[in-house]
């Protein structure tokens, strides 16, 4: 005989019952219908197209090239009679090795143009910019306090920063009678809010260039900004996981550079978040970094990166990668020219639909406006052409509301996650579906 | 420059406070080792490294086994055409071949009396990372975890900084040779209640650092009963798992699980790690294993703060599901545990030197109480300034571990090899036979004639205690918490 026993649950943390993590949004149910019937080229011709994935798959041969060329990233001998297999594996440090830093320093270096300097010894290592973010978060608010983010923004932020740490997020509203610019008026409106409601704002998130707008912040909105934080005593943390994917190399200005120019006065309010997983395209290596310009910033995020380390293992072979500098350079240059020539192509793909974009200039996506034709220039309306897209069309694109875009009808169009021919496929039928639209609506229209 | 005058408003309490854990006086070993590391030609009279556990003793296995399978590896011309998926997958669920190499090898660790659902396996930042997103699922801000006391000082940072959760020790004294007692349990829970504090579960750590002890089946069904009577959880962090070296048998709380038919299972959570049992503490490769769906769901969607590298899941999927390697390994690496084991602790014992009986761990519970001239905590630090600065030893002396008596030590043997044992020993004997022959149990006068450094305790104790200043420009690579140990 069985005895029922009351299983009663015990409550877990407030954290763990919270819905904070994100994941009910609709930004994942498109997920979830590609991962039920995911296109395939020849499996599944007709099957849903993953354009909500901002994976830049563009560059893979290159880095195949490299590691089939250089297996002395991946050899272990010995060194000094130490085998360095042991000694990697045994390497827990959390300075990081410092081959690794300074390759990244490098690294960053060579993205700008070297128009900036890194010093290996500010390069905080942390798995992805996921645990860096949270991470900067956990150093600079206390539960209760707010930064302010330039909306559209990632909407994984909404976990990132909020989740476990107890932080609140207030929007910039920035819309499309500015080109989604940045203003000082925005930045001012969204300050106030908060102390209006007795919030404490201690810093401004911007993502530089912009996910999911596809573009790369002007130098005068960056000083703007700068002077903005400065003004009111806050920190200012640019999240630069774009940044190798500009499309231009002089298209992009990063903060380091404005503060080199500015002499590094009041630079130790400043944080760069940067990671491997957009520019390199290797987001299961979990390889993230803050670049701080405040000592205690640096030394705590050491600390806190305990949770977060970067396998060791991985460190070797990117130190390896990153400190080969004709590999670097003929990277970030062939690397640039394909996302060029892919945002090109659908850019110039959807302006035949009658479909106009956002003029961008980086990233792995394009923001596309669709309000011309939302049913009602309302969240409904954007999620109805969506729920469309993603079930007629079969494609699986981002809704500008997950990303808190306060102007209905925008999306998130990734390009660099699949081939050139799936990206054909996908143009094609977004053709289709606006064709018919038309058909439906004037059927008496001769375009 | 403005900001760095008011640092302290503008960082956050949390950046600012000491949960880090680094400023305690434990440092200070680390200091003498680092500024003067032993090297058996380049350096014989340096500090030996015996505050680190680490386990040195089987990379020649695993070295082997890497040379006859480069397609383990997602770069050599065997593995390469795996590099793209496996470089592209961020799935926070992880590789499923790992999550089933991870499982199988943890039931074989428990010597396939028990089995573990891949389902429930997540991945984390290493075995810190585990605890502290553990702590995070569990318990709210305030409230607090009972923990058996000398337990390892990393569970401070890891279950309290970011968390804001507490932990409340759990006696065990040297009197029963630091047995878990229900009665010391239930004592600790009363003076939480009191304090006010909501206890929100039970953490132990098994095989114990830094006692090297396992729990017994007795010990572990009274704490099962004892969590299910007040209806909290019970964290089992079994790091050390594949250390044990000799009787009696590691019992997990999995196997309790599969007896004890009364437990409410979504209570039961194991924390595990690589870093020990396999010496791969660079790999970062943390699990969370829970009975409980929600947890594993919460812990899971935490876990891509904390993920793990795919190109190491890769590599460890294809070592671990090597069931011949596998088994090797696992008795391979505990003869050679035990040997060490013995060789140290029996040397230690003829110059009349005890220690706690062990069975577990890369460390021993080294006991100095005879040695001190009063049984106080400030002669524990004493005598360990001592063993530094004379004996040219790092060893971790018991305070740092919560322990409630002075004169217990923590000393580390699997970091090193067997030369290195036998310099170490010969050290300590020398000490003893110094220390007999002046008749006093522990000679301050004389030691301080001695002592190179010389100052009076008081200032001793100020510059020892002065929170060391990691700047990012004098770089500590071997320093404690700098890993996460």
């Amino acid at each position: 005989m069985t005895i029922e026993i009351e299983q009663h649950s015990v409550q877990l943390s407030s954290i763990a019952v919270s819905d904070t993590h994100g994941e009910d949004s609709p930004y994942f149910a498109g997920w979830k219908a590609y991962d039920e019937d995911p296109y395939n080229e020849s499996n599944n011709p007709s099957g849903v197209i993953q354009m909500g994935l901002a994976e830049n798959q563009v560059s893979f041969d290159l880095l195949e090239k490299y590691v089939e060329q250089h297996s002395e990233a991946s050899d272990w001998g010995k060194k000094n009679g130490i085998s360095t297999f042991r000694e990697n594996a045994l390497f827990q440090d959390y300075h990081g090795l410092e081959t690794f830093r300074k390759a990244m320093a490098s690294f960053m270096e060579k993205i700008r143009g070297g128009r900036a300097k890194f010093d290996p010894a500010r390069v905080v290592l942390t798995a992805g910019a996921t645990a860096a973010n949270e991470l900067l978060t956990f150093i600079l608010a206390n539960p209760g306090d707010a930064l302010l983010i330039p909306t559209p923004y990632y909407p994984g932020f909404d976990r990132d920063l909020r989740w476990r740490t107890g932080v609140k997020i207030v929007p910039v509203h920035c819309d499309s009678t500015t080109d989604f610019r940045i203003t000082p008026q925005a930045l001012e409106e969204a300050y106030n809010k908060a102390q209006a409601q007795n919030i404490k704002v201690r810093g401004v998130l911007m993502t530089n260039p912009s996910n999911p707008l596809g573009a790369a912040i002007e130098q005068s909105v960056l000083e703007e900004i700068l002077d903005f934080v400065t003004r009111k005593n806050i920190h200012l943390i640019s999240d630069e996981i774009y940044s190798g994917s500009v499309f231009s190399s002089n298209e992009f200005v990063s903060v380091a550079e404005i503060l080199h120019a500015r002499n590094y006065k009041d630079a130790e309010r400043v944080h760069i978040v940067y990671s491997l997983s957009k520019d390199l395209g290797l987001p299961g290596f979990r390889v993230g970094t803050i670049y701080s310009y405040n000592d205690k910033v640096v030394t705590t995020a050491r600390r806190m990166s305990s949770f977060s380390l970067v396998s060791s293992q991985t460190q070797h072979l990117l130190a390896s990668m990153l400190s080969d500098t004709k590999f670097t350079e003929n990277y970030i240059k062939t690397n640039r020219e394909r996302l060029r020539k892919r945002n090109d192509f659908i850019i110039e793909g959807l302006r035949k639909c009658g479909i106009e974009c956002l003029k961008g200039n980086a990233g792995l996506f394009c923001w596309m406006n669709l309000s011309p034709f939302l049913d009602a220039p309302t969240r409904e309306g954007e999620l109805s052409i969506w729920n469309s897209f993603l079930h007629e069309v079969k494609l699986n694109i981002s809704p500008g509301s997950s990303c808190h875009c306060s102007e209905p009808g925008w999306f998130r169009v990734c390009f660099a996650n699949m081939s050139q021919q799936t990206l054909e496929v996908a143009l094609k039928r977004i053709h289709d579906f606006m064709e018919k639209r038309r058909m439906q609506r004037c059927p008496l229209s001769s375009n | 420059m403005g900001l760095s005058s008011n640092n302290r408003n503008l960082l956050s309490k949390m950046a600012t406070n000491d949960g880090h854990g680094e400023n305690s006086p434990y440092f200070d070993g680390w200091k003498a080792y680092d500024s003067n590391p032993f090297h058996p030609t380049n350096n014989p009279h340096g500090v030996i490294q015996m505050g680190l556990a680490e386990n040195q003793l089987c990379f020649d296995l695993i070295e082997e086994w890497l040379k006859g399978h480069p397609e383990a590896s997602i770069c050599t011309s065997e593995g390469v055409d795996e590099f793209k998926e496996t470089a592209l997958f961020q799935d926070y669920h992880g590789l499923a071949a790992f999550r089933n190499a991870v499982a199988k090898f943890m039931g074989r660790v428990r010597g396939n009396k028990v089995t573990f659902d891949p389902d429930n396996i997540v991945m984390s930042g290493g075995a810190t990372g585990a605890a502290e997103t553990i702590s995070f699922c569990l318990a709210d801000p305030g409230d607090a975890f009972l923990v058996p006391s000398p337990y390892y000082p990393g569970f401070d940072r890891d279950f309290c900084w970011r968390t804001g959760v507490q932990l409340v020790p759990v006696v065990r004294e040297s009197s029963n040779n630091f047995t878990l007692t229900i009665t010391a349990l239930e004592a600790a829970y009363k003076k939480a209640q009191y304090a006010g504090l909501k206890v929100k579960g039970v953490l132990i750590n098994n095989p114990s650092n830094p006692l090297g002890t396992t729990l017994n089946r007795e010990t572990l069904r009274s704490i099962v009963r004892f969590i299910n009577e007040k209806s909290i959880h019970l964290v089992s962090d079994e790091i050390y798992a594949a250390t044990v070296f000799s009787q009696p048998d590691f019992v997990s709380i999995s196997e309790i699980l599969e007896e004890e038919v009364d437990c409410n299972k979504n209570l039961v959570h194991i924390l595990y790690s690589l870093s020990k049992d396999m010496g791969l503490p660079g790999f970062r490769v943390g699990i969370i294993y829970s009975y409980n769906k929600e947890v594993v769901s919460c812990a899971r969607k935490m876990s891509s703060f904390g993920l793990v590298s795919t190109q190491t899941q890769h590599l460890i999927a294809s070592m671990l599901s090597d069931n011949d390697f596998v088994e090797r390994y696992i008795a391979e690496s505990a003869k050679r545990l035990a040997l060490r084991h013995t060789t140290i602790t029996r040397g230690l014992a003829q110059f009349g030197i005890g220690s706690l009986k062990s069975n577990a761990g890369l460390f021993f519970w080294m006991d100095l109480r005879k040695l001190m001239k009063e049984p106080t905590f400030e002669e524990e630090m004493k005598l360990w300034r001592v063993i530094i600065n004379e004996v040219k030893l790092n060893v971790s002396p018991g305070s740092s571990f919560h322990c409630s008596e002075p004169g217990w030590f923590r000393v580390c043997f699997a970091n090193m090899d067997n030369e290195t044992v036998e310099v170490a020993l010969r050290r300590i004997r020398t000490f003893v036979l110094q220390s007999k022959e002046a008749e006093t149990p522990v000679k301050t006068h004389r030691w301080r004639n001695n002592l190179r450094l010389s100052f009076s305790s008081l200032r001793c104790e100020e510059s020892m205690m002065t929170p060391r200043v990691l700047t990012p420009h004098s770089p500590i690579p071997h320093s404690p918490l700098v890993r996460a140990v």
